[in-house]
C-alpha cells in the first residue's frame, strides 16, 4: 500500500483528507480556510503528488487534533469530488465517508460575471446553487450565469 | 394567487401563476383606461431607477396612480446617496421603510434579487443589466393573448437574440405553453447555446434559420427586437449586421392575414412606420398592455400583504 510508504508518520487524533486530486490540496486548504478554522496550534501536513492507482497523483491533507465536520468539508467536493474523509481516533479510521457537495455554496466561490451584483461592494456573499455534482455544474444565485470550468480560478 | 412575494424571474413563474396574473389583468384594463378605482389607496410605490427608463418607468407609475396609490421616486443617482457610495443594500432597506413596495431598475445582474433579500416590502425587478425583465415578459404574453392566442402558438423571435433580454426570457415563458418557436437572427447573434439546451430539454420546438422570409408566412407572431449598437465593441461589426432585417407592408404582402408584429421598443429601423397602421401593428398596444399587467402585479402583491 502507497500509504505505508509514506514518510509523514500517522496521526493520533484528527482528520485526514485522502483522494484529492494531484495538485489541488492547496486549493482545499482554501477552500476549508484551514488555518482559521483549527487555530493557531494546530499541525497540518499535506502531501502532493503520492502514486495512486485510482487518480495516477493524489494529494493528502492531514489536520491534527480536529475533527471536521461534514458540512465544513462537503464543499472541497467542488474541486475534489472523490475526496475521502478518515476521522482518526487514536491512530485508528473511527469514521470513512466520501465528500458530498451540497446543494447551496456560500462565501467559497465568486461569480465569473463582472456585472454581476454579487462582485460589487454589497454586503453580501456569493452564493452558489449545484445543479450538477459530476461534473460540477454551478449557477449563481444573483445572477443565474452557470460556472462549469476553472472553478479553481473563482475560490474566494 | 401569486404564490411569491417578489416579481424578479419570469422563470420562476409556473403556467399557472402567468395564468392568474395574465386574467387579472384583463380584469383590470378597463381601470387601466381611467374608470376609477381606489385599491392601492395610501399606499406608495417607490421607483428605484439606476438607469434610463421610459415605459417601465411610467407604466409602473400610472398603473400604481390608476388604483388609487402613488410614487416615490429616487430621481437621478447623482443626487441622491448613492453618489455617496451607499450600497445598494441600505438604500434598499431605507426605501422599504417608506414605501409598500419597490420597484428598481440596476445596471448589475442579480441587482433585485440582492434588493429583495433586504427589502422589507415586495421588490419587482424592472430589468437588472442583461439579466431579467419580467413584468416585460408577462406583458408580452398579455399581449399574445390579447391580440393572437397563446395555446398552439406559432411564433418567431427576430433579430438580436443573443444580447436581447427580452427574448431570452420570453422563450423560457413560450416553452411553458409549449409554443412553436422560430429563431431568426444573424449568424453572429444566434440565441446563446445554454438557452437552446435549457429550452429544448423543456420541451420547445425550436427551429433556428437567419432568412426571415422563410417563416413569414408560417407564423401568428413575429417578435421583432431592435439590433442593439451599444452592444457591439467593434462598429464594423454592428454594421455588418444592423439592418439585416427590415419589415414593411410589402415585406408582409406573404404573412398569414391574421399575423401580429410585436417589438418590445425602442425601434429603430426594424419596423417601416407604414406598417404602423396595418392590422398587423399591435406594438404600441403592447406598450399599453404594460400598465393592466403591472396593476394586476402591484394589486396582487399589496393586497396579499394586507390579509
Amino acid at each position: 500500500m502507497a500509504e505505508k510508504e509514506l514518510k509523514v508518520r500517522p496521526i493520533r487524533n484528527g482528520t485526514v483528507i485522502d483522494h484529492i486530486p494531484g495538485g489541488q490540496a492547496l486549493n482545499v486548504l482554501k477552500i476549508l480556510g484551514i488555518s482559521r478554522t483549527t487555530g493557531a496550534g494546530a499541525t497540518v501536513s499535506v502531501l502532493m503528488n503520492v502514486d495512486s492507482p485510482k487518480l495516477g497523483k493524489k494529494d493528502i491533507v492531514k489536520v491534527e487534533d480536529r475533527e471536521l465536520l461534514s458540512e465544513e468539508v462537503d464543499k472541497i467536493a467542488l474541486i475534489a469530488p472523490g475526496a475521502t474523509i478518515n476521522i482518526v481516533r487514536d491512530f485508528e479510521v473511527a469514521e470513512k465517508y466520501v465528500v458530498d457537495l451540497p446543494d447551496l455554496i456560500v462565501g467559497v466561490v465568486r461569480c465569473q460575471n463582472p456585472n454581476c451584483i454579487s462582485n460589487s461592494s454589497e454586503p453580501i456573499r456569493p452564493q452558489m446553487q449545484v445543479r450538477e455534482k459530476r461534473p460540477v455544474q454551478l449557477r449563481c444565485m444573483y445572477c443565474d450565469l452557470p460556472l462549469t470550468e476553472r472553478i479553481a480560478d473563482f475560490l474566494i | 394567487m401569486l404564490k411569491r412575494r417578489h416579481v424578479l424571474s419570469s422563470r420562476d413563474f409556473s403556467r399557472e401563476e402567468i395564468d392568474s396574473v395574465l386574467k387579472t389583468a384583463e380584469s383590470l384594463e378597463p381601470y387601466a383606461r381611467g374608470r376609477r378605482a381606489g385599491w392601492l389607496e395610501g399606499k406608495i410605490l417607490a421607483l428605484l431607477f439606476f438607469e434610463p427608463s421610459t415605459r417601465t418607468r411610467m407604466s409602473f407609475e400610472t398603473a400604481m396612480k390608476r388604483m388609487g396609490g402613488s410614487t416615490i421616486n429616487l430621481g437621478s443617482s447623482e443626487a441622491s446617496s448613492i453618489s455617496k457610495g451607499e450600497t445598494l443594500a441600505d438604500t434598499v432597506r431605507v426605501m422599504g421603510s417608506y414605501a409598500d413596495a419597490i420597484v428598481i431598475r440596476h445596471p448589475k445582474e442579480g441587482s433585485a434579487r440582492l434588493a429583495a433579500e433586504f427589502s422589507p416590502v415586495p421588490v419587482l425587478n424592472g430589468g437588472d443589466g442583461a439579466g431579467h425583465h419580467p413584468t416585460q415578459t408577462l406583458l408580452d404574453l398579455y399581449t399574445i393573448k390579447k391580440e393572437s392566442h397563446l395555446d398552439d402558438l406559432s411564433i418567431a423571435l427576430v433579430g438580436d437574440l443573443k444580447y436581447g433580454r427580452t427574448v431570452h426570457s420570453l422563450a423560457y415563458a413560450l416553452a411553458l405553453y409549449g409554443a412553436e418557436i422560430t429563431l431568426v437572427s444573424p449568424p453572429s447573434l444566434r440565441l446563446p447555446d445554454q438557452i437552446i439546451s435549457d429550452l429544448s430539454r423543456s420541451g420547445a420546438k425550436l427551429v433556428e434559420t437567419s432568412d426571415l422570409s422563410e417563416v413569414v408566412g408560417d407564423v401568428d407572431v413575429l417578435y421583432v427586437t431592435r439590433i442593439q449598437r451599444e452592444r457591439f465593441p467593434d462598429l464594423v461589426e454592428y454594421s455588418k449586421v444592423a439592418r439585416s432585417y427590415r419589415i414593411t407592408p410589402e415585406f408582409l404582402e406573404r404573412a398569414r392575414s391574421g399575423l401580429k408584429i410585436m417589438h418590445p421598443l425602442p425601434r429603430v429601423d426594424e419596423i417601416s412606420p407604414a406598417v404602423d397602421d396595418t392590422p398587423h401593428a399591435v406594438y404600441f398596444r403592447q406598450s399599453f398592455y404594460g400598465v393592466p399587467v403591472r396593476m394586476a402585479l402591484l394589486k396582487m402583491l399589496l393586497e396579499a400583504g394586507q390579509e
